[in-house]
């Protein structure tokens, strides 16, 4: 059964590459569209699209933008397939309404985990299962913005969909308006032209007339060969406005009469608030209220300062839950012990499995990757009000606009209806901001409850964010494999513990005839969550890890290891030589120098990576450069996933150089970034990106450059210094020089 | 009581306590909220505003202690069109989720006023600001292209 969290944010296969057709909106959908969402002059004419009588296209976006440029690069693809003119398009994000839930994506996860491609069902009920899916993604409430998702699923299961949907409508409109057959017809710059005739109209002029058709749901799309947005790296929307400080994000929310919430959640997940005393701020300059919930106190003042200080001087006792006595080592030793369990959870095995462990030379290693935090830019934060008629309404940058609504109405107890949510744009989400992780949300309702028709804008202060966070999870991962005499393995077996389902992700893509994998799930009192790139962030890093020390043990060259066993995987192969040859495999280091590499397949993108580094005087270890490779099939903007590629790097090497929460007492010990230290000028590398094109279906792009920076990095750290780290974050190891340089 | 802050050529004459922080008053008094909120203890850069030219981070800095001084955020910066260092960031495209680019553009822009064509040593020694998105290598090059257009390469 798949899980929620699966059907959102996971699943390491690629889609099928070719299109079942979206359920498109029949003509009183539309109707109930403009109403909801276009301004005067517009009017939708298929799903997402909106055309105005000026000719301006305006996409509507079922996303939230939360920095990766999507909003651009799915307008390259709706654009495209209508042969809009680019200079006239635009971007806004979706109403957080059931009628805007996207489908695509849930055609998309739904295809990837069954497996399908529109070549498994019939022709006759491509449409229909075009509709069952747009169906599901309202039953799901479904929004998201996770998953690499955007272009791969809503892109390819949507916006060209429709885009080449509404391309049809308007040249049947410009038909209709001449008498003249469709052939006849050519669209090109936002107009649809008559050659016989000469006789050309704009697309505005036509859209009212367009939106009276049925939209296809096979409508015919472009070659690729033919696009002429996709593929070209145009700016992005959202820049101008970000530079100049203007982008409104939740937390810039203004609303008359604007209160503020300051809170303090028990430091000890799972304890209660069990007494505070009001006294010590009742007299504090604009303290409105001290709000108690259960497992936290909220003091809500006119201003920001006034609420924090005020909060900061209350002193709340809460209990512990139960969970005093566990700490980081609690949760390891926990971990471990589930990995030697008598009976772990068969998850996978080919040929022989574990059997065939007796065939060769044994290699055993385990890893650890500790907990995340996200750490947004943006601090979590919430905008609520509720009036005393029972409507409420919320603001806040969250990673699904139509989930949170409905998630808000949970939280008040009351219908759908009488909650609005508005969207914002986040400062930054990794994870953070997705479903399941709202508690931002549910304590700026249950707030603003507490004191009806005053809109409290609740922020978390950086110390409350970090301590209190849905956290990558620690896991621990034993390998164990048998060397054959050319030094190749011939069984891998992997055991590894879960916060949630056994990963996919754990599977690897190099040719070993026998391999098993093992799961076994540890829960604690720490809440955990997606973190960019989610369980192949772990994976990643253990399976690059373990495949380098079997290259040292069995005294070849890291590169050529992975070469040999990658002979039928020409995509990977491609992907891995381009980032060595462009690297500089191979060639002269200054003595304290190495290089590392490591190549990581996840929500349906390649990445390979070179990592160059030096050991300094004072034995850490400095990080030089970066040189990867990318293989997403094709880049619809190719400047924005050059940017998504370099993002990766950089929040890649900030945990694995620096990032780890630890548990004491059952608390979080890290408060602010000086605790939770990140990449900063000083430390970044230089960075090259080089993409490699092939004709694999439309791959993600936020996420799947993160995994291979950490092995990337240990592996070029052994390769300088003879230390192989198999426990993050590196900062935690001393960094003894090899003997080489003396 | 009272506090008169000028900022971005604005005089306000506002009733606050003179030990709040800089940052919520632009922010919430005077709705700039361009300027950001990301650690309150000056350790990420993202409120960074102009205190009579100087980059400094507000989030710390208790309004009292600016009556009087010339003050600039993001807001006033590219008032009069944009700010090089603005329309270099455009071009590079920098900014993914962009919550961190008023207080980098405004560090920026103070330190290049100090030193129009800086190494990128110079620079990273004197940018501590902090981005989670990771858009740190555009920010190098958008620094460098600027660096470079006042005569200097950057070793």
């Amino acid at each position: 059964m798949m899980t929620r969290r699966k059907f959102l944010i996971g699943g390491a296969t690629t889609a099928g590459a070719l299109i079942v057709g979206y359920g498109l909106w029949p003509s009183r959908r539309l109707a109930r569209a403009d109403r909801l969402a276009a301004k005067s002059g517009e009017r939708f004419v298929a799903n997402w699209i909106k055309i105005a009588n000026d000719d301006t296209i305006t996409v509507v976006v079922p996303h939230c933008d939360m920095g990766t440029g999507i909003f651009t690069s799915l307008s390259q693809m709706a654009a495209d397939e209508l042969d809009a003119d680019w200079a006239k398009v635009r971007a806004e994000t979706a109403p957080s309404d059931p009628l805007f839930a996207n489908g695509p994506m849930a055609e998309g996860f739904g295809l990837e985990e069954a497996k399908l491609s529109d070549h498994s069902i019939p022709g006759f009920l491509r449409g229909m299962a075009g509709n069952s899916f747009r169906v599901i993604a309202e039953y799901m409430d479904l929004q998201t913005t996770g998953g690499s998702a955007a272009v791969r699923m809503t892109g390819v299961y949507g916006m060209r969909i429709a885009g080449a949907s509404a391309r049809e409508m308007l040249v049947k409109a410009a038909a209709a308006r001449l008498n003249a057959p469709v052939e006849a017809f050519r669209t090109e710059m936002s107009r649809v032209n008559h050659l016989p005739s000469g006789k050309s109209f704009g697309y505005g002029e036509l859209a009212a007339e367009a939106a009276r058709y049925s939209p296809s749901s096979h409508p015919k799309l472009k070659a690729r060969s033919a696009y002429q947005l996709v593929g070209r790296p145009v700016p992005r929307f959202d820049i101008p406005a970000k530079v100049r400080g203007a982008t409104l994000y939740g937390i810039d929310t203004q609303l008359p009469n604007l209160c503020y919430g300051a809170i303090r959640i028990s430091p000890v997940f799972g304890g209660k608030l069990v007494s505070v005393s009001e006294a010590a701020v009742a007299e504090n300059r604009g303290v409105k209220k001290v709000v108690k919930l259960d497992n936290a106190v909220v003091v809500v003042a006119d201003r920001f300062w006034r609420a924090h200080k005020a909060v900061d001087t209350l002193e709340p006792v809460f209990d512990h839950g139960g969970n005093a006595d566990v700490s980081s080592k609690t949760i390891r030793d926990r971990h471990l012990a589930a990995l030697n369990q008598a009976k772990l959870k068969q998850e996978l095995s080919t040929g022989s499995g574990a059997e065939a462990l007796k065939g060769g030379t044994l290699v055993e290693r385990i890893y650890n990757v500790p907990y995340l935090a996200h750490a947004p830019m943006e601090p979590v934060n919430a905008t609520a009000l509720y009036k005393n008629d029972g409507t409420l309404e919320v603001w806040a940058g969250t990673q699904d606009g139509l989930g949170s609504r409905v998630f808000c109405a949970k939280a008040a107890g009351i219908d759908l209806g009488k909650v609005t949510f508005h969207l914002a744009p986040s400062g930054g989400a990794f994870g953070r901001r997705l479903p399941d992780q709202w508690n931002f949300l549910t304590y700026a309702v249950r707030t603003a409850m507490a004191v009806p028709e005053v809109p409290v804008k609740l922020i978390f202060t950086r110390e409350q964010d970090m301590q209190h966070d849905f956290y990558r999870p620690n896991i621990t991962s034993r390998f164990r494999a048998a060397l054959t005499n050319d030094g190749l393995p011939l069984a891998w077996v992997n055991d590894y513990t879960t916060d949630d389902d056994p990963n996919t992700e754990a599977h690897i893509f190099y040719a070993v005839p026998n391999q098993a994998y093992r799961a076994a799930k540890v829960t604690t009192h720490v809440p955990t969550g997606p973190w960019r790139s989610v369980e192949a962030s772990w994976h990643g890093f253990f399976v690059e890890s373990f495949l380098d020390e079997l290259a040292h043990e069995a005294k070849r060259d890291p590169l050529e290891y992975r070469r040999a066993l990658l002979a039928d995987k020409p995509r990977h192969l491609a992907t891995l030589n381009l980032a060595a040859d462009k690297a500089g495999w191979g060639t002269p280091l200054p003595p304290a120098g190495g290089r590392g590499i490591a190549m990581v397949e996840c929500f349906g993108t390649i990445v390979a990576d070179v990592a160059e580094v030096e050991i300094t005087d004072d034995d850490t270890v400095r990080v030089l450069r970066f040189t990867r490779a990318a293989d997403c099939g094709r880049a619809v903007n190719p400047d924005g996933f050059r940017a998504q590629m370099e993002s990766g790097i950089i929040f890649g090497l900030s945990a694995a150089l620096y990032g780890e929460i630890t548990l004491d007492r059952g608390a979080v010990v890290e408060q602010n970034f000086p605790d939770y230290e990140v990449v900063r000028l000083a430390q970044c590398p230089e960075i090259e990106v080089h993409i490699h094109e092939s004709d694999a279906p439309l791959g993600g792009a936020g996420e799947p450059g993160v995994p291979p920076v950490a092995p990337a990095l240990t592996n070029a750290i052994f390769a300088a210094a003879g230390v192989r780290i198999r426990e993050l974050p590196v900062m935690n190891h001393a960094l003894r020089k090899a003997a080489r340089s003396g | 009581m009272g506090v008169h802050l000028q900022v971005n050529g604005v005089v306000h004459d506002l009733d606050v306590e003179p030990d709040a922080p800089l940052l919520w008053v632009l922010r919430d008094e005077l709705n700039l909220t361009g300027t950001k909120f990301g650690c309150g203890i000056a350790a990420c850069g993202a409120c960074t505003v102009h205190v009579n030219g100087k980059a400094v981070r507000s989030c710390t800095v208790p309004v009292g202690s600016v009556a009087g001084a010339e003050i600039t955020t993001i807001e006033g910066l590219g008032a009069g069109g944009l700010n090089p260092v603005q329309q270099a960031w455009i071009d590079h495209q920098v900014p993914q989720c962009g919550y961190c680019q008023p207080g980098m553009i405004m560090a920026v822009s103070a330190f290049l006023a100090v030193n129009p064509a800086p190494t990128d040593a110079e620079l990273a020694a004197a940018i501590t600001n902090i981005c989670r998105c990771g858009t740190l290598p555009r920010i190098r090059a958008a620094v460098r292209t600027l660096a470079a257009s006042k005569g200097r390469g950057t070793p």
